[in-house]
């Protein structure tokens, strides 16, 4: 019986489950209530996923309304797959925040965290489940408020100004998406995103359709963190909770480049952006600079926190490379790295978190000789490190495969070169890490402490990733053909998508 | 005529942003805000929307005052001066300007009937919401019917905003023995605030339960319950306002607000309709339409004025232990 109202369910269970967790009180009720509302979330999305990848597209018009009077929910394989990496992740968060948050953040606020997290994958799958367009901004809103609430948690209290500045610019982001949705309904007189695209479809070359869009897509920018609007995301990720950067390294920037998919592919229509107002052009050279002045930064850090945001930062860059390359595959491989890319950079936070824990710093010098100290959070650590690299038989592999091999079929010889070099950065970045914790002594931060391996609650969850990086290097068929299904969809003309219901 | 009118209060407009942007002293500023907020409720008057403008002037005048005023009570009136140069943020602001005028070359006419965002969707709103909602007020017909998702979602906006706060700066105790503060000495405050606040709490339960008829709504009627206990709590002190409204309550109530509004639109899943359907509530679609709605905006109200008075409570506590200190 609940099975029609499963689009919707993805949203209303995490919105219910925050409220009931502050009613609970108590730290151990809240986490137990918010993993398992979280882990239902995940099934759903999977069956989602499923249901998708077999009959196309699902629409679910809220309230009863149909659209584009009502709002609809409206699910196809690009939304049910990023929705499965999102609620998955936050799942294994969860688990793995119960004994990471002890040390981390102040008992009192326990609860609040628990329902600032479900607050956070409330606005994220409604961001992805959602077919309107101010209903994606009024999601947007509720994500953006409990992440900037999340990474101003940390003890440490450089994360109140890190919260502050992502605050700014979070909301400076959101403002200009508004904007833009405004002029859109302006132009069109609906909110609806298959009606914008019909009626957008009609005006050429409009100045305040176009200027919509340049709102739209910085203000996305901002939120996704692409080069040069990227300076919010280094100091956030370094400072806030590690189960919150495992979080939002995994999720938040991943969903807002969904949102530009979406906004790009479904709403204004590729051959528009793309051929009409060059917007590739744009995306390429920026997600080009993004990859190597990021990676660099990444290995002149000593943080290893900010090692990995930059590396973050840089990731993207490939997503967005992806995108502009406007071709199928592109799209695909682009999309297929959100997927692979949660699934490192989840598990290297949760590894760095887990050396936080035992050691109280995360500075590189923590890291020295930890091989042998830690050695199943320092092997989970290499392992998710070589998938960020791109090694063969890991993840990281099959998404560089899948872009240089778009690249190339476009003849795009440099880029594919350019692709192969940014991992050489990857190597530098991550193998210092691994060089010190495997052929470095104890430094003074650790040698004198008796330094124990990880709880079970965070090497669970952590090595469920490694094992996924390792799974999705081998069997790439799911993700894949996932990938491939979505950027199907997405690539054809809107038109057909609007019939196919 | 009215166009005059836009003009002179678009003139004031600028005048008062232009004031903000160069004056020093944060409390003025504030005071600024205020006044900006005021003139776009009239502006959105002047365009008949007065339950935007009603909006517009509870919160943005209202409450985000108070709450500017209780955070300058934690930093100083005062802005610092810096020293950067700030050509950067000029040419960004200078940039997005003129994107936002060359976006306007293409607008529709200010006004005209044929515009589209008159012409698509909102026909349906004006001519069929009487039989399909039966309520007069049309903008609550759309918030709490057609587009409920998105109410429900601000409400949220609402509650994540208040568990921000209340992450950052904590609530007050209840404390019997605290501190005399407030402006008790002041007898004529105090017999003003004694007659307003009754009044000001009855307005609310009318904005609220009249939100169907006129403008109006939960949105608006929590942040007016809301400043009657902040003006309780300005006049006779905190502790006392604390005895009145328990902070421990206010967290359950922004909960329960939030939980009334989605678990009218689960209840629906019970009854053979989609998230939010009222229509499955009563046997009569319209009366369920209208059972739906009183409860929605309840929820809203309550998770609103919650909301509100715990950041209130929240900044007052803090700038009170500062003050002990």
């Amino acid at each position: 019986m609940l099975e029609q109202h499963f689009p919707v369910l993805p949203i209303v269970l995490p919105l219910m489950a925050a409220p009931i967790c502050i009613l609970l009180g108590r730290s151990q009720l809240a986490w137990l209530f918010a993993t398992l509302i979280s882990g239902l979330s995940f099934f759903i999305s999977v069956a989602l996923l499923l249901t998708t990848l077999d009959q196309g597209v699902l629409s679910y018009a809220l309230g009863g309304w149909e659209p584009p009077w009502g709002i609809e929910m409206r699910i196809d394989v690009a939304s049910a797959l990023v929705l499965c990496v999102v609620t998955g992740i936050s799942s294994l968060v969860l688990v793995y925040a119960k004994e990471s948050i002890a040390k981390e953040i102040d008992r009192s606020q326990h609860t609040l965290f628990y329902a600032a997290h479900l607050l956070c994958l409330t606005g994220l799958s409604g961001i992805l489940s959602t077919g309107d367009a101010f209903n994606l901004f009024v999601f947007l809103e509720i994500s953006s408020l409990a992440t900037y609430t999340l990474v101003s948690l940390a003890s440490d209290k450089r994360c109140l100004t890190a919260a502050f500045r992502y605050l700014v610019m979070g909301t400076i982001g959101a403002t200009f998406i508004l904007i833009g949705v405004g002029m859109m309904y302006m132009k069109t007189g609906t909110l609806n995103m298959i009606d914008l695209a019909a009626r957008i479809a009609e005006f050429d070359g409009n100045r305040t359709v176009n200027t919509g869009l340049a709102f739209i897509l910085v203000g996305v920018s901002i939120k996704l963190a692409l080069f040069p609007l990227h300076m919010w995301l280094p100091p956030a990720y370094t400072h806030a909770p590690s189960a919150v950067s495992a979080f939002l390294a995994s999720t938040a920037t991943k969903v807002a480049v969904y949102v530009m998919v979406r906004f790009i592919f479904t709403i204004y229509g590729a051959e528009y952006v793309f051929y009409t107002m060059s917007m590739d052009i744009i995306l390429l050279v920026l997600a080009i600079v993004a990859i190597f002045k990021c990676s660099f930064m990444a290995t002149v850090q000593s943080n290893v926190k900010t090692v990995l945001a930059f590396s973050s930062v840089a990731q993207i860059g490939y997503m967005i490379l992806g995108i502009s390359l406007v071709s199928s595959a592109g799209l695909m491989a682009g999309l297929l790295h959100i997927f692979n890319h949660a699934l490192m950079k989840g598990a290297l936070f949760m590894a760095v978190g887990a050396v936080f824990l035992r050691t109280g710093s995360v500075d590189i010098k923590a890291f020295q000789g930890l091989g042998r100290q830690m050695p199943l959070t320092m092997a989970a650590f290499a392992i998710a490190g070589l998938s960020i690299i791109g090694v063969p038989l890991t993840a990281g592999f099959v998404s560089k495969w899948y872009l240089v091999t778009a690249a190339l079929e476009q003849q795009h010889w440099i880029i594919a070169f350019l692709v192969l070099i940014g991992s050489l950065f990857a190597i530098v970045y991550i193998g210092r890490i691994l060089e010190a914790a495997y052929f470095q002594k104890p430094s003074e931060i650790t040698e004198e402490k008796d330094i124990k391996e990880a709880p079970l609650l965070m090497l669970v969850p952590m090595w469920i990733l490694v094992l996924a990086n390792i799974y999705f290097g081998i069997e790439t068929s799911v993700s894949v053909s996932a990938a491939d299904a979505a950027s199907q969809w997405l690539t054809q003309p809107t038109a057909t998508m609007g019939a196919a219901q | 005529m009215a166009e005059f009118i836009d003009l002179v209060l678009l003139g004031m407009l600028a005048i008062t942003a232009l004031r903000v942007i160069f004056l020093k002293d944060l409390f003025a500023v504030v005071m600024l805000f205020g006044i900006y907020s005021f003139l776009s409720a009239l502006i959105f008057v002047n365009l008949d929307a007065v339950d935007v403008a009603f909006t517009e002037a509870s919160v943005g005048a209202g409450i985000s005052t108070v709450l500017m005023l209780g955070t300058l009570a934690l930093t100083g009136r005062k802005e610092k001066t810096s020293n950067h140069p700030a050509l950067l943020p000029l040419l960004v602001v200078g940039v997005t300007g003129a994107a936002l005028i060359y976006g306007s070359l293409d607008m529709p006419p200010f006004g005209d009937p044929n515009n589209p965002a008159h012409q698509h969707v909102a026909p349906r709103y004006i001519e069929d919401s009487p039989q399909e909602i039966g309520l007069p007020n049309m903008v609550t017909s759309v918030l709490a019917s057609y587009r409920a998702f998105d109410t429900l979602g601000e409400t949220a906006v609402v509650f994540a905003a208040a568990i921000g706060v209340l992450s950052l700066l904590g609530l007050p105790k209840r404390d019997r023995q605290a501190i005399e503060s407030g402006l008790k000495s002041h007898l004529v405050l105090r017999v003003v605030a004694k007659l307003i606040i009754p009044l000001t709490i009855l307005f609310a339960l009318y904005v609220q339960f009249h939100g169907d008829y006129g403008p109006g709504g939960g949105f608006q009627a929590g942040v007016i319950a809301a400043a009657a206990i902040i003006l309780y709590a300005l006049v006779l002190g905190l502790p006392m306002a604390t005895h009145v409204v328990q902070p421990a309550l206010l967290k359950t109530l922004a909960a329960l607000g939030v939980l009334i509004y989605a678990g009218t639109g689960v209840a629906n899943f019970f009854l053979g309709g989609n998230f939010l359907d009222y229509n499955m509530l009563a046997s009569d679609p319209v009366a369920g339409q209208h059972i739906g709605i009183i409860l929605i905006e309840l929820g809203v109200g309550i998770t609103v004025f919650a909301a509100m008075l715990s950041i209130f409570y929240a900044f007052a506590g803090q700038a009170e232990r500062t003050n002990i200190q």
